[in-house]
C-alpha cells in the first residue's frame, strides 16, 4: 500500500454554544497507516469522537483536509460521500444500532443491501461473516434473543461483511469485563486487519492499550502522544 | 432497503397496529359519513327519482321541489297539454295529512295522487300487490318504509286507516325510495287523492310530462315555460333542486362536515403521534444507517414505503369496513338504497394520503436532521 489510508491536514472542527464558538480540534496532522490496529485515545471531550467522525466523513471539519485511501472526501458532493462511506467504511457503534425487528443474518447484511445487492444473496454473504465470527448458528435471531457479546459480534459482521478498507469502531469494550473485552479486541485483530485496511478504534479502555499497534492521544483537541505504548504519565 | 423499512414498521407490533387502526379508523368515519350524507342528500329527490317515467315535472312558478310546491290550476294541465313535443302529459298531486290507525295513533303522512287512468306517479315496483288495486275502492297503496313505520313486523295489507277523516284501505306496498324525512307516503288515484286531501281551490301540485323526444327534455321544459307561463324543469333538475333545498336549508353539510373533518383530525392526531413515536423509537437506527450510507433518498423512501403500507392496510379496512356497515344495515328501512358513489373512496384516499403525507413529512424531519455522527455520541 502506498501513502497513508487517512490523511489529515489542519483539521480543525468548532462548534457554535449560544454566543461563543469552542474550538475542539486545533489543526490536527495525522497519517493512519493501512494493516494497523490505531487507537485513538483521551479523555471525555479531548476531542477523540470529533476527530474519528471527520475522518469517516459524517462530521465536516471547520478548516483543513483529509483523505481517505487518497481521495479527499470533503471535496465529493454530499451523495458521492454518503456513497464513499457506503463502499469503503465498516462502523461498528458503541451501542451496535441493530435492527431490532430482523434477525442477526439481514442486520449484517444491511450494508450490501445499501449498496443494492439482492436481498438474498446479501444474507449469504453476511451468513458466511457469521459463520466467520462463530455465531452462524444465530443467523436466524432478533437481537434480542442474542446476549450482549453475539450482538457485538453481528455489529462487527455489519462493518465487515462488504469489505470495507476502512473499519470504525466506537469504544468496543467499553460494556465487557476485561476478558471478555480482549476476546473482542483479538477477534477484530483477526478479522478487521489486513494489509490493505485501516482500523481505527476509538477507547478509553486502559485494559486494552496493550493490544494496539499504535496510539495516538489525545487532549484538548490536539495530538499529545504518537507511539506504540501510552505514555508513562497515562 | 424498502424490505428492511417494513420490516422495522412490522417488528413493532404495537405501533404497526396503532397506525393501521388511525388510519383505518379515520377512512372509516370519513367514508361511512360521507356516504351517508350523500344518500340523505340525495332522498330530497327521492320524490322524482320515484317518478321515473316522467321527463319533465311543471309546477307553478313559486314551487322548489316535490315537498314544497304551491298548487295550480286544474287548467294548467290542459295547457301542458296543448304544447308541441308533449307526448303525454298527467296530473299529479302531493300533499300533507293525517292518518288515525285502529290503534288510535296519529301518523302525518304524505298523500300521492297519480293520474287515474295510466297510474303514472307510482314507483315503479311493488313489493306486495299489484298496482291494479287502486281500482278497488278507498284504496292507497304505502311505501315500503311507512309500511315498517306504521306496522312494524306485521303486514299491513287490508289494513283501514282514518285518513283526514275518510276511509281508505291499504291493499299494496309499494318500493319507494323514502323521503329525506322518511315521512310515510300513501299513494292513491288523483281524483281520490282529491278526497283525501282538504279542499282548496286549487290542489294540483304538478304536471308530469313524457317528452316525443326524451333526449330534448331541456328543450322541451324551455317551450313549456315559454308557452304557459309554468315553471318546467327536466327530471335532473328537478331533482338537483331537491338536493339543493336540503343542502341550502338544514344543518345537515355543516353537520357532516364537521364529523369528518374529526374524521380527519383524528386520523392526522393518532397516525401523526404514532408515526413520530416510531421513528422516535427507531432514531438511532436511521442515524446508523445514515453513517453506513444510506442516502436521505433512500431513507425518504424508506418512509414512504412505511407510510403506503399503512396508509394500504388501514385505508383497505376503513373502506371494508364502510361496506359491512352499510350491507350490515341494508335491511333498516333508515339506510334502504344506500350505496357508496365512487367519488366517495376517493375523496376518502385522498384524505388519506394527506395524513400520512403530514404526518410522513413531520416524522421524516427528524429524521432527516438527524446527523450521523450522532450515532458516535
Amino acid at each position: 500500500m502506498s501513502g497513508p489510508a487517512i490523511s489529515t491536514r489542519g483539521v480543525t472542527r468548532d462548534f457554535k454554544a449560544g454566543q461563543q464558538t469552542i474550538t475542539v480540534l486545533h489543526g490536527i496532522d495525522l497519517d493512519v497507516r493501512a494493516g494497523e490496529l490505531t487507537f485513538l485515545v483521551g479523555e471525555s471531550g479531548s476531542g477523540k469522537t470529533t476527530l474519528i467522525s471527520i475522518m469517516c466523513g459524517i462530521l465536516w471539519p471547520t478548516e483543513g483536509e483529509v483523505e481517505v485511501f487518497g481521495t479527499d472526501i470533503y471535496d465529493l458532493s454530499d451523495d458521492a460521500l454518503v456513497d464513499f462511506r457506503l463502499q469503503n467504511i465498516g462502523f461498528i457503534f458503541q451501542q451496535y444500532n441493530l435492527i431490532p425487528s430482523i434477525d442477526a443474518a439481514s442486520n449484517a447484511a444491511v450494508p450490501l443491501i445499501a449498496q443494492g445487492m439482492d436481498r438474498h444473496e446479501a444474507r449469504e454473504k453476511a451468513v458466511a461473516m457469521l459463520e466467520k465470527l462463530n455465531i452462524g448458528d444465530q443467523a436466524a435471531k432478533l437481537p434480542n434473543q442474542l446476549s450482549g457479546g453475539q450482538q457485538q459480534r453481528v455489529a462487527i459482521a455489519r462493518a465487515l461483511v462488504h469489505e470495507p478498507r476502512l473499519v470504525v469502531c466506537d469504544e468496543p469494550t467499553a460494556a465487557l469485563d476485561a476478558a471478555s473485552g480482549r476476546r473482542v479486541m483479538d477477534l477484530l485483530r483477526e478479522v478487521a486487519v489486513a494489509e490493505d485496511r485501516a482500523c481505527i478504534i476509538v477507547t478509553h479502555d486502559n485494559r486494552i492499550f496493550d493490544m494496539a499497534d499504535r496510539i495516538l492521544v489525545l487532549e484538548d483537541g490536539k495530538v499529545t502522544h504518537d507511539g506504540k505504548h501510552m505514555p508513562e504519565d497515562h | 432497503m424498502i424490505w428492511i423499512a417494513i420490516r422495522m414498521l412490522t417488528g413493532d407490533a404495537q405501533k404497526f397496529f396503532g397506525l393501521v387502526f388511525g388510519i383505518a379508523f379515520s377512512t372509516l368515519l370519513i367514508t361511512q359519513q360521507l356516504t351517508i350524507f350523500v344518500n340523505l342528500l340525495e332522498r330530497g329527490a327521492s320524490g322524482v327519482y320515484n317518478v321515473s317515467s316522467a321527463d319533465v315535472w311543471v309546477m307553478d312558478p313559486v314551487s322548489r321541489t316535490t315537498d314544497v310546491a304551491y298548487a295550480m290550476p286544474s287548467t294548467a294541465l290542459d295547457k301542458v297539454r296543448g304544447v308541441p313535443g308533449v307526448e303525454w302529459a298527467v296530473p299529479h298531486i302531493r300533499a300533507q295529512a293525517s292518518v288515525r290507525t285502529k290503534d288510535g295513533d296519529l301518523e302525518g303522512v304524505a298523500v300521492i295522487g297519480v293520474d287515474d287512468a295510466t297510474l303514472i306517479g307510482l314507483p315503479r315496483n311493488m313489493v306486495e300487490g299489484s298496482v291494479d288495486v287502486l281500482s278497488q275502492p278507498d284504496s292507497v297503496i304505502i311505501d315500503d318504509v311507512g309500511m315498517t313505520r306504521m306496522f312494524p313486523g306485521q303486514s299491513p295489507i287490508g289494513e283501514r286507516l282514518e285518513l283526514n277523516d275518510q276511509r281508505a284501505v291499504i291493499r299494496g306496498i309499494a318500493d319507494a325510495i323514502p323521503s329525506f324525512t322518511s315521512t310515510v307516503v300513501l299513494y292513491t288515484k288523483y281524483s281520490q287523492a282529491l278526497n283525501y286531501v282538504p279542499g282548496t281551490r286549487n290542489r294540483l301540485s304538478f304536471v308530469l310530462v313524457g317528452a316525443e323526444n326524451p333526449a330534448e327534455a331541456k328543450a322541451l321544459s324551455e317551450l313549456i315555460e315559454q308557452e304557459t307561463g309554468l315553471k318546467a324543469q327536466t327530471r335532473e333538475e328537478f331533482a338537483r333542486d331537491g338536493v339543493d333545498f336540503i343542502i341550502e336549508n338544514t344543518g345537515i353539510p355543516l353537520n357532516f362536515g364537521i364529523t369528518v373533518a374529526l374524521g380527519f383530525i383524528v386520523g392526522v392526531a393518532i397516525v401523526g403521534l404514532t408515526f413520530s413515536l416510531f421513528i422516535r423509537d427507531n432514531i438511532k437506527q436511521f442515524g446508523a444507517l445514515k453513517a453506513i450510507g444510506v442516502t436521505n433518498g433512500k431513507i425518504r423512501k424508506m418512509v414512504a414505503a412505511q407510510a403506503g403500507l399503512v396508509g394500504l392496510i388501514g385505508y383497505g379496512l376503513g373502506v371494508l369496513g364502510t361496506v359491512g356497515f352499510i350491507s350490515a344495515f341494508s335491511s333498516d328501512p333508515t339506510f334502504k338504497g344506500f350505496y357508496i358513489p365512487w367519488q366517495i373512496p376517493i375523496i376518502s384516499l385522498v384524505a388519506v394520503t394527506l395524513i400520512l403525507a403530514l404526518t410522513g413529512w413531520l416524522a421524516l424531519r427528524s429524521v432527516l436532521k438527524t446527523e450521523p455522527a450522532a450515532v458516535f455520541r
